[in-house]
């Protein structure tokens, strides 16, 4: 990526005085006052997240539902428009190419909501996948619009979070159900309003064009009841509860067996890429898995630090790791060989120069608190 | 005296003692800290190597040793209230050495110097 790419709000984050930093080739506020006033903001009351950098991917067409079914591990044939599903792109080896929201608007309109920093990445594999024959030697009939670079869109966070979109942005969203989304208008400009998020939390996630996110943001920041938060704490709030990170828990070399996200991998349904090798290695047992770790000192496990067994054998390496915010106390995602991911099992992670005992737990470190 | 490194580490000298820690523009850069990696007392500094590591929740930092020496105390006040750092960086140090060669400190930075340096 050559040049740093701005989301439209970043004059507003410069002004705020956060601390930017360059994430996914934008350069993105990281904190506005710490870590932990935003993160408690959300757990406790409400913040907003500038993700105008996520990636948009439209596709619609006679083929559409089939089409995302083949490149998407969940069913969207089994689901009711309006309605979004969390799930992967897998490749060919079952590895996760990335993991995404898809909406569905009806059985021949989706949109895909992927990574930022898979945005180039995915677009490409999509447009192959279109453009590769099906299994009866025929074409997808559909189309694809990349709308990244005309799409913005804020995440509002937390136990507030409903009363602050219906009171300071005036929609009505308290008839939005947990994973639905509806249009509602902004300004006299069309929007998207889905009940989902990235923290673990109540929330909902909010689309339209720069002028209408650049309105409601300050809208939020006038109101004073919504916290300014930066990508700091969307990564503390995503890990204490347990949610993956593409790039740390997920990779094109980690399956969604191995990242314990099976759930979300419809066996079931017809063929899609990547199902052979998830499915084989599903009734096989996988040989990694990501697991939990709690360590007994407070030293902070990282990404990338080498776990091991109590006979000092490399046997894994962090994917994620934190003093906890709301458990005070060190802990990490690790991707471990299997024989070591049972609960309790006695584990060590290397930290600089030396290495900490630590024993394998839950992955959900902190309870969610969504609203059904 | 007190002088400071390229890489924010200050040295507070007195007599044959250097107090190291890290400056106000560095605890303001790191934010929040959460844990400081010490060495141990006997442990000997080496000018321009790790000697440690100051961790905010968002990430780790190498600490740098502006001056060789050994380590003869460590703030260990800092195991439980890491953020004193945070508070009072320049009270706050975090090893106390036996410096080995003060010649090191002309390679400093004076308090002047520094603050042209983070501008």
């Amino acid at each position: 990526m050559d040049e740093i790419l701005k989301t439209c709000l970043h004059d507003r984050h410069v002004a705020l005085g956060a601390l930017m930093s360059p994430f996914a080739g934008f350069d993105m506020p990281i904190q506005y006052s710490s870590i932990e006033e935003e993160h408690n903001a959300v757990r406790n009351a409400c913040g907003v997240f500038d993700v105008s950098h996520m990636g948009e991917i439209i596709v619609t067409g006679e083929d559409a539902t089939e089409f995302v079914n083949h490149i998407f591990t969940n069913d969207v044939s089994a689901a009711h428009d309006g309605q979004c599903l969390y799930g992967m792109m897998l490749n060919e080896r079952g590895g996760v190419v990335d993991d995404l929201l898809v909406y569905r608007f009806n059985a021949n309109r989706y949109l895909l909501v992927i990574n930022a920093s898979n945005i180039e990445k995915d677009e490409r594999w999509v447009q192959e996948q279109m453009n590769a024959p099906r299994s009866d030697g025929g074409f997808f009939r559909v189309d694809l619009e990349l709308v990244s670079e005309v799409t913005s869109e804020l995440a509002i966070q937390g136990p507030e979070a409903e009363r602050v979109v219906e009171e300071v942005l005036g929609i009505p969203c308290a008839d939005l159900t947990f994973y639905t989304f509806k249009e509602a208008v902004y300004g006299g400009q069309p929007i998207l309003i889905s009940r989902t998020g990235y923290t673990g939390e109540d929330g909902f996630e909010v689309y339209g064009r720069d002028e209408e996110i650049v309105a409601m943001w300050d809208a939020l920041m006038a109101s004073g009841r919504c916290a300014p938060c930066g990508l700091g704490c969307r990564d503390t709030l995503r890990f204490e509860v347990g949610l993956p990170l593409y790039g740390d828990e997920l990779t094109d070399d980690i399956t969604p067996v191995e990242a314990g996200l099976t759930m979300f991998v419809k066996l079931d349904k017809p063929a899609f890429v990547g199902r052979e090798p998830v499915a084989a290695q599903k009734a096989a047992g996988p040989e990694r898995k990501v697991v939990g770790l709690e360590l007994q000192d407070r030293a902070i496990p990282r990404h990338g630090y080498e776990v091991l067994d109590a006979d000092d054998n490399v046997v894994g390496h962090v994917t994620t790791g934190y003093h906890g915010l709301s458990v005070d106390k060190s802990i990490a995602m690790a991707l471990v060989d299997a024989r070591c991911a049972a609960l309790g099992t006695p584990l060590k992670v290397r930290i600089r120069r030396k290495t900490f005992p630590c024993v394998v737990v839950k992955k959900k470190f902190y309870k969610k608190s969504y609203k059904q | 005296m007190i002088k400071f490194s390229e890489t924010h580490e200050y040295v507070r000298v007195e007599g044959e003692y250097g107090y190291i820690g890290i400056s106000d523009y560095a605890q303001k850069q790191l934010g929040n800290v959460v844990y400081v990696d010490m060495p141990e007392e006997g442990d000997e500094l080496e000018a321009g190597e790790d000697f440690g590591a100051i961790e905010s929740v968002k990430a780790a930092s190498d600490l740098i040793a502006p001056v060789s020496g050994e380590v003869v105390e460590v703030n260990t006040a800092l195991e439980s209230d890491p953020r004193a750092v945070n508070r009072d960086p320049m009270a706050n140090w975090i090893v106390k050495v036996r410096l080995s060669d003060p010649s090191q400190l002309d390679a400093l930075m004076s308090p002047e110097a520094y603050a042209e340096f983070i501008k």
